[in-house]
């Protein structure tokens, strides 16, 4: 049975330099990165190349001494220029410089037939070898899954709602077939269903809508509706001991890409967007690639910040770094540090506003208007004063309030029975802005989880 | 210099309170975690608040000087330069005395105990004066603020941590050790004049009482024509300088409700305990204060101050919203509850928000409570 579900509780942060839906010629970078960190849940990455190697799109190249099984792969073919190392030796970037023509190693390919026969285990094995095993996150903690685990269902939200957010059916135009093989593959993994989740304010793309297998269901309202945690709340919630898996349009697509034609395909649209952008469109590159040469002569300015993903969730990189394995977009914003005479009391109309407290008069501005935001903190961090805001932007039935103090007070009993289970950080990313206090809601999430998977 | 390490390192929260209020600093999101920022801040949320209570003040600055110059019998208008002048030489020394007595208590407990400066006593030190009768001693004013800061809020880690209302806090202070200066005829400053005979400086809840106690039977006729529904509603009374005025403190409420500042739910639940314990009063009608119409109830006293600018108060309040009806409706109830069964207590709305503010985080546990329950039953379905 699909839902359909309208969500009234959230924010739409409307954010000037929104990528323009066409792509962009331009020099393809030159080298590209793996990032240990992107995957939260990597305990002990270890290597499996040394600089100098020679290594096909889908080498691996890396793994997790604590989950074996699941290769990380070169997203393309060349030579492994550099191993950029952190403190204690911990593995930051791992460089690529690409060919001219990507060569990619050669997996198993199958036709229909074969995929229908084909058992679990098989796909299983397949997944992690070729590389595509990453695409696929575990709820609750939010990391990527174990691959003995048979989730209750499998969730697919086809739409991202944050500011500046890649639009999923531009960049995956024409790949229906490669998302059915996606969630038939999936299939396989569930005793439940897969859900394929489609934005009811727009029209249904037909790379997802006409996907067989899966459960089809439509959510409308502000951002969050586009997160993938607010709709599992809505349609099938994690409850303790429960398991789901969600895995973005992207990661349903690669994996049907190894499926139908053997190769590890890690090209992907990008987005550059941000109101620093001159030109915001849409970049054919690969996962991880290096930023310099999308941005280079594109920008209005230069005292920029680089953010790999959207200005909610994202993180800061620099201007010689990578995108993350999980980013379509790069956005750019101003930085703000300048500091404002008065700032705290004279009237603001230009810097958006969830709140209309004296002098923030934003909501005059209607919905359409699109804001220049910096990266300002516009205050400092306090104690928890305002009440019964954060609840306005978190459409779940969840007090985030109560849920962040028991996470600061580590009372496991609590982080338990007010939700923790069913959200990650980008869930409360909205908390974090609006919150008139400037805590880190997201990284006290990130510690909640951490304490509820670790002890 | 006052950074870390540095020589004057104690005093960096000073430092940092001057600082920011003089610009906004120039910090920036960090790597991780949102990028960009909410315009809004808890100084500018404060000062909302502040904002709210200024028809409050003016009003009450305007009638301090007319109930003086009505009780020595000379009439004046209402909005006359002399009523501003008399007003603000009584008013501003305790607004003053509050800010300062509080700032240096709070500046003191900011070093000693390493924490930014509280931008809540930007509100509290407004409120304070609001509340007090305009013949308050300023020893006294200093005192009950400082007891309010220290007692009330900074003994459980500041702004944001505190149980009780910090102004709440600092009244009951006053009316518990200084009885005889914020109870009584105290509520007209006469500054050494003699009264006209007619005067009385009675307010009237303590006519109403009175009306009770000698036998009356009509509270309405007791109170008069100086006590007419009108001129409680408007506030022609005498009474603590900001409170008299239940279109004043409406005002406020207008500000509170559309920036979102305050809780409508909590000041409109308020009123409709309040409303509902006069109605219920009147079905019973044991005696004449029971008697008098509830509509009364939601003008006389401080009962529409205390809605709009004390149960609000986001901290001490019930934090859930489902929490905030019950505990609204809770306080008007007890309000009314108190002023007409408990003759020892003229006003109510004073005792019944601090009883509520010990009893709001019992209502949202249970609001929170059953939250729990709710997402554990979802596991059968």
């Amino acid at each position: 049975m699909s839902k359909i579900l309208k969500l009234k509780k959230g924010f739409d942060i409307n954010l000037a330099g929104k990528a323009e839906k066409t792509i962009a010629d331009s020099p393809l970078s030159e080298t590209f990165a793996l990032k240990p960190t992107d995957f939260i849940g990597m305990k002990r990455p270890k290597l499996l190349v040394a600089e100098g190697d020679n290594v096909k799109a889908g080498t691996p190249v890396l793994y997790d001494k604590m989950q074996e099984d699941v290769m990380y792969c070169s997203p393309v073919s060349g030579e492994i220029v550099e191993v950029k190392r952190g403190a204690k030796r911990k593995i930051l970037e791992i460089k690529i410089l690409a060919d001219k023509e990507i060569e990619y190693e050669t997996f198993e390919s199958f036709n229909v037939s074969d995929l229908t026969a084909m058992s679990r285990e098989d796909a299983q094995a397949h997944m992690l070898k070729g590389g595509v095993w990453p695409n696929i996150i575990q709820r609750p903690y939010g990391v990527v899954a174990n691959e003995n685990d048979s989730p209750k269902a499998i969730f697919i939200s086809t739409f991202d709602t944050h500011p500046l957010a890649a639009d999923q059916a531009f960049t995956l135009n024409g790949e229906a077939e490669a998302f059915q093989t996606g969630v038939s593959i999936l299939k396989k993994f569930t005793e439940g269903d897969v859900h394929v989740n489609h934005n009811s304010d727009a029209e249904v793309s037909a790379t997802f809508g006409g996907a067989d297998n899966a459960q089809h269901n439509k959510v409308s309202g502000p951002h969050p509706a586009g997160n993938v945690g607010v709709q599992i709340h809505h349609i099938d919630p994690i409850n303790k001991g429960d398991m789901v898996w969600t895995v973005s349009p992207y990661g349903v697509v690669q994996i049907g890409k190894l499926f139908n034609s053997g190769k590890y395909d890690a090209s992907r649209l990008v987005a550059l967007a941000g109101s620093e952008v001159s030109a915001p469109k849409y970049y054919k590159t690969y996962s991880g690639a290096a930023i310099s040469k999308l941005v280079a002569g594109n920008l209005k300015q230069d005292h920029v910040r680089y953010i790999s993903g959207n200005p909610l969730t994202g993180s800061q990189i620099e201007a010689d770094s990578y995108l993350g394995f999980y980013d379509n977009l790069l956005s750019v914003l101003p930085e703000g540090d300048h500091a404002d005479f008065l700032g705290w009391i004279l009237p603001k109309k230009n810097v958006l506003s969830f709140h209309r407290a004296w002098g923030l008069f934003s909501f005059l501005n209607g919905k359409d208007k699109e804001y220049v935001l910096d990266t300002n903190t516009n205050g400092e961090e306090r104690a928890f004063v305002q009440t019964g805001t954060f609840e306005k932007v978190v459409p779940m039935d969840i007090y985030p309030t109560y849920l962040i103090k028991a996470i600061m007070s580590e009372d496991f009993d609590n982080m338990e029975a007010l939700g923790i289970y069913e959200v990650i950080e980008e869930d409360l990313a909205l908390c974090e802005y609006i919150d008139v206090s400037k805590h880190d809601i997201q990284e006290i999430v990130r510690e909640g989880l951490e304490l509820m998977q670790n002890g | 210099m006052f950074e870390k390490g540095g020589k004057l390192e104690k005093l960096y929260y000073l430092f940092e309170a001057g600082e920011t209020f003089m610009f906004s600093p120039a910090s920036t999101a960090k790597k991780t975690g949102v990028q960009i920022r909410d315009a809004i801040d808890l100084k500018r949320m404060m000062m909302t608040v502040v904002i709210a209570m200024v028809p409050c003040l003016v009003w009450g600055i305007f009638n301090v000087g007319y109930q003086h110059h009505l009780a020595v019998g000379q009439v004046t208008s209402f909005f006359s330069v002399d009523n501003l002048l008399f007003g603000a030489r009584w008013v501003i020394p305790i607004v003053l005395v509050s800010y300062i007595a509080g700032g240096v208590a709070e500046g003191i407990f900011a070093v000693i105990r390493s924490h930014p400066l509280n931008e809540g006593f930007l509100v509290t030190g407004m409120l304070i004066p609001l509340i007090v009768p305009p013949t308050i001693p300023l020893w006294q004013v200093a005192l009950a603020t400082i007891f309010g800061v220290v007692v009330g809020k900074e003994i459980f880690g500041g702004t944001g941590m505190n149980v009780l209302n910090v102004a709440m806090t600092a009244r009951a202070f006053l009316y518990f050790a200084y009885p005889s200066q914020i109870s009584g005829e105290v509520w007209t400053q006469m500054a050494g004049e003699t009264a006209v005979d007619a005067y009385s400086g009675a307010t009237a809840l303590a006519i109403a009482q009175e009306t009770v106690t000698s036998g009356g039977s009509d509270v309405v006729a007791a109170l008069g024509d100086f006590f007419s529904f009108d001129n409680m509603l408007w506030g022609y009374i005498p009474g603590s300088i900001g409170e008299t005025s239940t279109i004043m403190a409406l005002a406020g409420a207008l500000i509170l409700i559309a920036t979102g500042v305050g809780s409508w739910k909590i000041i409109v639940s308020v009123f409709a305990g309040a409303f509902a314990m006069g109605t219920i009063f009147n079905l019973a009608g044991a005696n004449a204060f029971m008697d008098l119409p509830a509509h009364y109830h939601l003008v006389i006293g401080g009962l529409a101050f205390g809605a709009v600018f004390m149960a609000t108060d986001p901290v001490s309040a019930a934090q859930t919203e489902t929490g905030k009806w019950i505990y609204g409706i809770l306080i008007g109830m007890i309000t009314v509850l108190i002023r007409v069964v408990n003759p020892a207590y003229p006003e109510g709305i004073m005792l019944a928000v601090l009883f509520m503010n010990v009893f709001a985080p019992l209502i949202d546990y249970y609001v929170v409570e059953a939250n729990k329950k709710r997402r554990l039953s979802r596991a059968t379905v």
